[in-house]
This record gives C-alpha cells, sequence and structure tokens, in this order.
C-alpha cells in the first residue's frame, strides 16, 4: 500500500476533489498541490465562493433553474420572450443554450427525463409545474429541447400528449448533420433524419 | 474470454465520466451486459440506443467477469422509431419484458419472437397482436405458462373460448358459459385461429396482462411496465377491467402450473 505523503487535511481535500466530474486521484492530487501553491490567489477565493454558493444557491420555484435568487436571473429578465418556453432536461442543456445565444425565451428544466427502465416516471420530474405555467396563458409556444435519445424522445411525445388539451404550440428540436459534421462519418440515424427532415434552399 | 455475435441494444447505464455499462440480447447468449468504453463518443452515443441491433464482440479474462464490449452498428433502428410514439412506447415495453429474462441465459425462442415484434413496432395494425404473443410466450418462458390446449372441465381440445383467472387454464364456450363473468375471454388468435380483431388484441392483452401482473410484477415486487400502459394509451386500446383473481368459488381448479 503506498504510503501517505501529506497530512488527513490534504489527503481529505484530494479526495474530495477526486470525486468532481474530469478529475481522478491523479489529477486531483495535482489540483491539490496546485491550490496549496496559489493559496491567497486561489484556494481562498476559491473557498469564499463555494462556501457562498453553498449558502445562497437555490431551486428557482417557476422553472427548476438554479441561482442565488427565486425567481432566477432568466426569470426575471423582461426582455425575454415569456410567450415561448424552451423545455430542457437538465440546467447543465439550459447554459448550453444560452450559450448559443439564439434562445430570448423562457426556460423549464424538467430535471431529467423519462426513463420506464429506470424507474424514473413524471412524478420524479416537473411535469407539473410545466402543465401550471402553460395553463396560466401566457405561452404560445412551447419548445421540446430534449436529447435525441430514446428516453428523451418518449419525454417529449409524453409532454406532447400532456400539454395536448391546452392551445399551445408544441415543436421540437431539428435532428440532422451538426456544423463541421462530415456524411461519411455520421451515423446511418442521423443521416436518415437529416433527410426526411430537409429544408427548402 | 471472447465472443463476437449481433446484438439488440436493451439498455444503457452510465458508468463513470465516459463508460456505460450496455445490455445486449443476444440469440444464443440470452441477456448479457458489459462495459462499453468512450460510450459519450457522437459515434457511439447514436450506436448505443435502445433498439439498435449492432455487432457486439465481448472480451474478459474470466467468464464471470463483467467484460468489455467493442460495439459496431449494424443497424439503426431507434432514429427511425423517434418521431412517433407508438414505437418508442412499444420499445420500452418490449425491451421491459426482454429484462425480465435472466442474464445470461440463452433464450432462441424469445428472442427470435422478440426480433420479430422489433421489426413492427411501427406497425400500429400488426404490433398490439404481437405484443400478446409475446407476452405469452415470456409467460411461458418463466414458467408462468398459460395451459390453453384443452378444457379444464371437459378435456376438449376443440371450442375453447374461456381462460380462469385464477389456474390459467382454458375451458369450451360451453363449459365455461354459466361463468362467462368470472373468466378471461380467450381469442382465437392465440390458440391460431383467425385474424385478430381489435377486441380479440383488447382480450389477449388483458389476459396475459394479469398473469403477468399476478405472477411475475407482483412476485417480483415491480410494478407493471410504463412502456406497456403508454403504448395501450397511445393505441387507442381500452382494457376492461380484470375478473377477480382471488375468486375462491372459482369452478375451474386443478394442478399446480409449471
Amino acid at each position: 500500500m503506498a504510503e501517505r505523503v501529506a497530512g488527513p487535511e490534504i489527503e481529505r481535500l484530494i479526495q474530495l476533489l477526486a470525486r468532481l466530474p474530469g478529475l481522478g486521484p491523479r489529477s486531483a492530487r495535482r489540483a491539490a498541490l496546485h491550490l496549496i501553491r496559489k493559496r491567497e490567489e486561489l484556494l481562498s477565493p476559491l473557498a469564499e465562493a463555494m462556501a457562498v454558493a453553498r449558502d445562497r444557491v437555490t431551486t428557482c420555484s417557476t422553472c427548476c433553474n438554479v441561482d442565488v435568487s427565486d425567481p432566477c436571473a432568466i426569470c426575471r429578465d423582461g426582455r425575454r420572450d415569456g410567450s415561448t418556453l424552451i423545455v430542457v432536461e437538465t440546467v447543465a442543456d439550459l447554459w448550453a443554450l444560452e450559450r448559443a445565444g439564439v434562445g430570448g425565451a423562457l426556460y423549464h428544466v424538467l430535471g431529467g427525463v423519462l426513463s420506464p427502465l429506470d424507474g424514473v416516471g413524471p412524478d420524479k420530474l416537473s411535469f407539473e409545474k410545466l402543465v401550471t405555467r402553460v395553463a396560466e396563458g401566457a405561452v404560445r409556444e412551447v419548445v421540446l429541447a430534449v436529447n435525441a435519445t430514446v428516453d428523451g424522445q418518449t419525454t417529449a411525445h409524453y409532454l406532447t400528449d400532456l400539454l395536448a388539451p391546452h392551445s399551445v404550440k408544441v415543436t421540437r428540436l431539428a435532428h440532422g448533420v451538426p456544423v463541421g459534421g462530415e456524411l461519411d462519418y455520421l451515423d446511418e440515424g442521423t443521416l436518415a433524419a437529416a433527410l426526411r427532415q430537409r429544408t427548402p434552399f | 474470454m471472447e465472443w463476437r455475435d449481433e446484438a439488440t441494444v436493451l439498455s444503457v447505464r452510465k458508468h463513470g465520466e465516459g463508460s456505460a455499462v450496455v445490455e445486449c440480447f443476444v440469440r444464443d447468449r440470452g441477456r448479457w451486459a458489459g462495459l462499453v468504453r468512450g460510450a459519450g463518443s457522437p459515434r457511439l452515443r447514436a450506436a448505443l440506443q435502445p433498439g439498435n441491433l449492432v455487432e457486439a464482440t465481448w472480451r474478459a479474462r474470466l467468464a464471470d467477469q463483467l467484460g468489455n464490449f467493442a460495439i459496431e452498428t449494424l443497424r439503426s433502428r431507434a432514429a427511425d422509431w423517434m418521431s412517433a410514439s407508438l414505437p418508442l412506447h412499444g420499445l420500452n415495453w418490449l425491451v421491459s419484458l426482454a429484462r425480465l429474462l435472466p442474464e445470461r441465459d440463452p433464450h432462441p425462442a424469445i428472442h427470435d419472437a422478440f426480433a420479430v415484434v422489433l421489426e413492427h413496432l411501427g406497425d400500429a395494425s400488426a404490433a398490439p397482436a404481437l405484443f400478446a404473443r409475446f407476452e405469452l410466450a415470456m409467460l411461458a418462458e418463466l414458467g408462468f405458462g398459460l395451459s390453453l390446449a384443452q378444457c379444464a372441465l371437459t378435456g376438449a381440445t376443440e371450442g375453447l373460448a374461456f381462460v380462469s383467472p385464477r389456474t390459467g387454464r382454458a375451458a369450451t364456450a360451453a363449459a365455461g358459459a354459466p361463468f362467462a363473468g368470472k373468466l378471461f375471454a380467450l381469442p382465437g388468435f392465440l390458440l391460431g385461429v383467425g385474424a385478430p380483431e381489435a377486441d380479440d388484441v383488447a382480450a389477449a392483452l388483458r389476459l396475459t396482462g394479469h398473469f403477468l401482473a399476478r405472477d411475475v410484477y407482483l412476485a417480483r415486487g415491480l410494478p407493471p411496465p410504463d412502456g406497456r400502459r403508454a403504448y395501450l394509451a397511445a393505441a387507442g386500446l381500452r382494457l376492461d377491467a380484470t375478473p377477480p383473481p382471488d375468486d375462491t368459488r372459482h369452478p375451474i381448479r386443478g394442478r399446480e402450473r409449471a
């Protein structure tokens, strides 16, 4: 067994860092050492930022996004088009769409997708909140921006049925050739979907 | 240890950052799981969708180990089904049924039936009847097969029209008539007689659903699959209430089923 080279406090820091996505034990050790070396410039501000995040981050009661205020900054933004609601699986998807900068709409975070095989049913996702928002009447279009997976599309169809009684337009993201994608390297399913959903040029 | 075979992807469970534990259904090996490294890559993400036909190469140092899969797409079916709800719900239902089988236990006949249902998932007119037959075959494969070959009361092999919800044994129309309200209807197509009408399909699914719920899901402490309910709703199939399964006054008693 390898001998410990640092005290228990540092070992604990390494262990916790190793639990972060993208970091293994070796890279966690390097990150911990870097933080210790840059104690004033990095470690202290990081610790403070994490403490603030721990104390203040909350889930938006309207859209289920995470922010330091409730409602979140996106829901409070009066410049956004309140008649369009983009439904995403996770907060990471919301951030990805915001990075793309083409939304300008409001969001709703489901918190996952239906997965009958894993026992994730409608009661474990924020479907009720979505229907309540739509029923309030301000929303004219719901964009289902869920992943192009079997579970994602099952969720999309379920939501379409759920929203059918409301007079709202339900759309979904197109499936097709990604920017920079070469046809030769694309899977047959994507190619077939792209061809089926071709648009006038 | 190494084998290579055609397989249908059943499920994908994330494992760590970029890997996944993938479960496949292989004709001569049954339900088989293995680790796929780099499962988050664009190529593999498209391949690793339930329902896709793949060529799977499994390698492990010892037979009991989880082992690693190398996956190549042979037929990307999942993408074809994503635009409609019926095949997607059907896929979820079919996969949940296949996952009732024990791991690494070959079931070639069930696999062949599974492949037929999979081929017809998008065919709203044929798929429900195929599902009923598949559920019946699954009951038999799991050791809860129904005894539909002859009447439990008279021994007749013709004119069978009812099934006891208690014993799973058939009865002729004449013998079962006095108790018709307590028995399931036995649609002829389950015995290979005639083409199924919508009412026959509903009756067959009511029958298989009752025995699956009682003998399989309840016994294993599992809820009935959401995919079944969603599929039946999407297909517009309404199943009436089932007869009381625990009716002790039931006329058709008999031997314990295998």
